[in-house]
């Protein structure tokens, strides 16, 4: 379960690249035993938070703590796994191979063929690592991240490229781990990753830290709901409404956003006798994300 | 915050303390995939382990057979010119258009990511080239016996490992010229160099007198005279200039590259 010891902290960080600021006075703390999953829109800063907490760069003012100490020491890392976005392993090197090398950097790892059985990749072991689809290559970096027993994972977008059944197996490791004392910290654009697997979420936008708390309150942070229905009407018409806060049209689907949604319910049906497949629904984590980070950018 | 830190400090400091032999086993299992995968890369291992013996028998039996056996300097001669032409690629290549590639695929940073040693992947590289630069020796040895050439034992030995050392300097060429370029530009850079190197420093053929003046400014013709030298033929220079030439530009080209991985990735 988690505790409340931080073993990794982003303190008042900044970052800036060129006239981009990418982190804008961050403050984000990872506690002892929790899998936090970092939200955010493409460009709020969550590889840039990660790439500061792992070493990878400076940050221009504020501070920077991996169990206590500077990331850029090795002794720091040596209890974290990571697994990358977008990473280009020698192709020429088998599965196990792989797992090997990254083995090799830890005081205490897993054997290659105990990562390969927690990640369900053994049957790939001798495999070249060239020759795998893409996602036996995100399954095989899961086991490179995860064979030095580390206290700390930072996974960023796990699962991109996995189909369902290894992405539920994907899953219920994670769970394994965390309930072996591990801490996660995972980047995803599913959000029912974040909402199946995260004990807290935080959400980023540029370069900040807007919202963060369960996936609980995440949701409760957000009154509005959504309505969708089969409608011929003008969206211009219903944006005009006072209780309505935004309208989109997909095909023949209306989806509006309001905090009022029985008084614009009443409206549509008295407007469109025709109105069709009726929904209302409380937001979920997508649109609480989509609408906390909307805010930030107007 | 520093109270946090000093607990957390205590509690996982013990757990991250690697032993030596485990920092050993890292370094020697870094060298040793790095290693495998350039020799599973056929368009890597075959040019650069089978050319070097391959050029050297064409020359040194097939057209000059004839010339070895009146002219005492021409054996050691055409025995350096591919002994010295087998380092150059392997560090040269290996290092320039490996390392630009890998800096921008992302394998870099992953490996600055985990905790690998520090040094671990600039070793790994260098005894690659050095293991591939002790197998073309092996190769050439072994042909040794086809050529009319007296040789003893200690000078084959010596001359060994002052060519295989000699490797080192061609491995902070491509070093550097691999933090500075992009995996695109990359072979351009280490083609022109590789060429240029190889046919204006006097490897192969006597020089014309502007370009033999010139030529001290390659590290190709420092290893060239140490390694003649050693085969008993009539080299030029002194022998602990060539070592400093080869040495310092190895040292100064490895540092700067150093410093912009370092700093840039």
């Amino acid at each position: 379960m988690p505790d409340n010891t931080c073993i990794a902290e982003l303190s008042h960080v900044s970052k800036r690249f060129g006239k981009t600021v990418a982190l804008d006075g961050l403050d984000l703390q990872v506690r002892n035993g929790e899998l936090f999953a970092l939200l955010g829109p493409n460009g709020a800063g969550k590889t840039t938070a990660i790439s500061l907490l792992l070493g990878l760069q400076q940050p221009d003012a504020g501070s920077v703590s991996l169990f206590g100490q500077s990331p850029h020491l090795v002794e720091a890392r040596r209890q974290v796994g990571v697994m990358m976005q977008e990473v280009f392993l020698a192709p020429e090197l088998r599965v196990r191979e792989q797992i090997d090398l990254v083995a090799s950097y830890y005081p205490v790892p897993l054997t290659p063929d105990a990562a390969m059985e927690m990640t369900h990749t053994t049957s790939l072991a001798n495999r070249p690592y060239g020759k795998l689809s893409g996602g036996q290559k995100r399954q095989t970096q899961f086991a490179m991240a995860i064979v030095g027993q580390p206290k700390l994972l930072f996974l960023d977008e796990p699962t991109v490229g996995l189909d369902v059944q290894a992405r539920e197996l994907m899953w219920v490791t994670l769970r394994k781990l965390v309930n072996n004392g591990a801490s996660i910290v995972l980047t995803t654009h599913y959000l029912e990753e974040a909402e199946a697997l995260a004990d807290r979420v935080g959400v980023l936008g540029k370069g900040r830290v807007i919202a963060s708390g369960t996936v609980n309150e995440m949701r409760g942070l957000v009154v509005r709901k959504q309505i969708s229905c089969s409608s011929q009407l003008d969206p211009e018409l219903v944006r005009a409404w006072q209780e309505v806060e935004d309208v989109r049209r997909a095909g023949l689907k209306l989806h509006i956003t309001t905090g009022d949604a029985e008084s614009v319910v009443r409206r549509l049906m008295a407007a469109d006798p025709n109105l069709q497949e009726l929904e209302v629904r409380r937001a979920g984590l997508a649109e609480a994300f989509t609408e906390l980070t909307q805010e930030v950018s107007q | 915050m520093s109270a946090i830190s000093v607990q957390v400090r205590d509690e996982f400091t013990g757990r991250a303390a690697m032993p030596a032999r485990r920092l050993l086993n890292a370094y020697f299992t870094e060298a040793k995939y790095e290693t495998v995968r350039m020799l599973r890369t056929p368009a890597f291992a075959i040019p650069f382990l089978g050319l070097p013996v391959l050029l050297y028998l064409l020359f040194a039996v097939v057209i000059f057979g004839g010339a070895i056996q009146s002219d005492l300097q021409a054996g050691p001669f055409i025995f350096t010119a591919f002994a010295v032409f087998g380092m150059m690629g392997p560090g040269m290549f290996g290092f320039g258009m490996l390392i630009a590639t890998e800096r921008e695929q992302g394998l870099l940073k992953l490996k600055r990511a985990l905790p690998m040693p520090p040094a671990a992947y600039l070793l790994a590289k260098m005894l690659m080239a050095l293991m591939f630069a002790v197998i073309v020796m092996i190769t050439m040895i072994a042909v040794l016996p086809l050529v009319h050439m007296p040789l003893s034992a200690g000078q084959i030995f010596t001359a060994t490992v002052i060519d295989v050392l000699g490797a080192l300097p061609f491995c902070a060429i491509g070093f550097f010229i691999g933090v500075r370029t992009t995996s695109r530009s990359a072979p351009a850079f280490v083609n022109i160099i590789y060429q240029v190197m190889m046919h204006i420093s006097g490897l192969f053929y006597p020089l014309p007198r502007l370009l033999r003046r010139i030529a001290p400014i390659w590290p190709t013709y420092h290893l060239q005279q140490l390694v003649f030298g050693a085969l008993g033929g009539k080299s030029q220079g002194n022998a602990v200039v060539h070592i400093a030439v080869l040495a310092g530009l190895t040292t100064l080209l490895t540092a700067l590259a150093v410093r912009r991985l370092a700093r840039v990735g």
